[in-house]
């Protein structure tokens, strides 16, 4: 089992690195990923929203939606964190009433 | 008048510290628009620094930021950040759509505050939530 | 981005990760993991991301290995495998 797991991890190591050849080169202006619309926000975002950090115009202005789920994400992550363990608590203070 | 570790060096060092920390996530939060950072990072300085307080001086930190502060500071901002979006739905905008949350106004200039804003809650609601999460781990979450 | 910086940065990182698994004592496992976190954030400046390296920075490097040892105060220090 430990054999196929070093052979499993070998081979998709070996395929990874081959896929890294069909990758743009970094900073490439023509690659698929700046051409769409990231020049229209690099182009616009200082007269837009007077920003000159676009990385912030693009997080909370142009993608705000994305920013606002993913900040809903985290509270509720900490409402399930305390629901959890709030239960907890209650289930141990009767079981510590049961026995009295 | 020292902590959990009966160190004085901690005590002081934190004390010392922590404004410091909150000083600086707080720079870093309202200064997203020139440099690098935002309110999750602010927001995760400033989580930082009260869980210092709670690791460094115990008991004495759940007096000064309670134990519910955490999770009402969060909700306090999803909700602000929430009626922000639906402001801007009201006066003829898309949800979260700054330009249209003040009629009357420059849009550059909302677009500006509207950034701010958000930045503002953003930081404030992973303050609370990470120091509500810490605060359910360790000890079990508000007291039942 | 110096090329030989970023290399080096690679090769400690592998180390960093593989020693994180290997370790039997979870609190260096988590002082490793901390570490890995602090160099996948100066991987990150050094590929013109300061936002990206600066959340890292702070939640990776900080308030994971907090709320790590904040759990391993629970349960037993040392792992089985």
């Amino acid at each position: 089992m430990r054999i196929l797991g070093f052979v499993l991890i070998v081979v998709l190591g070996v395929v990874l690195v081959w896929g890294i050849g069909d990758l743009p080169e970094r900073g490439d202006p023509q690659a698929p990923a700046p051409t769409h619309v990231a020049s229209y926000y690099i182009e616009n975002a200082l007269d837009d929203s007077n920003t000159p950090n676009f990385v912030t115009a693009v997080l909370a202005d142009y993608r705000a939606y994305d920013t606002f789920g993913e900040a809903v994400v985290v509270v509720t992550a900490a409402l399930a964190c305390l629901l959890i363990l709030l239960r907890r608590r209650e289930d141990e203070v009767e079981v510590e009433e049961e026995s009295r | 008048m020292t902590g959990r570790f009966e160190s004085v060096f901690l005590d002081v060092v934190t004390r010392a510290m922590v404004p410091l920390i909150q000083v600086f996530a707080f720079y870093i939060i309202t200064h997203g628009h020139y440099s690098p950072g935002g309110g999750f990072q602010g927001g995760v300085m400033l989580a930082a620094s009260i869980i210092l307080l709670r690791i460094a001086l115990g008991e004495e930190s759940y007096r000064r930021f309670p134990r519910e502060a955490g999770i009402w500071i969060a909700g306090v901002a999803t909700l602000l950040f929430t009626l922000l979006g639906f402001v801007s739905i009201l006066f003829g905008g898309n949800f979260l759509e700054y330009a249209y949350v003040v009629p009357g106004m420059d849009a550059v200039e909302l677009r500006y505050w509207g950034i701010f804003f958000a930045e503002v809650f953003i930081g404030f609601l992973v303050w609370g939530a990470l120091v509500a999460i810490y605060d359910a781990l360790v000890t079990g979450g508000v007291e039942a | 981005m110096i090329l030989e910086l970023d290399f080096w940065l690679m090769i400690v990182l592998i180390m960093f990760a593989i020693l994180a698994l290997e370790v039997k004592d979870l609190l260096a496992a988590v002082g490793v993991l901390t570490g890995y976190s602090f160099l996948i954030a100066l991987l990150f400046s050094a590929l013109g991301a300061p936002d990206v390296a600066l959340t890292e920075a702070a939640l990776g490097a900080a308030l994971t290995g907090v709320l790590l040892l904040a759990s391993l105060t629970f349960m037993n220090r040392n792992s089985k495998d």
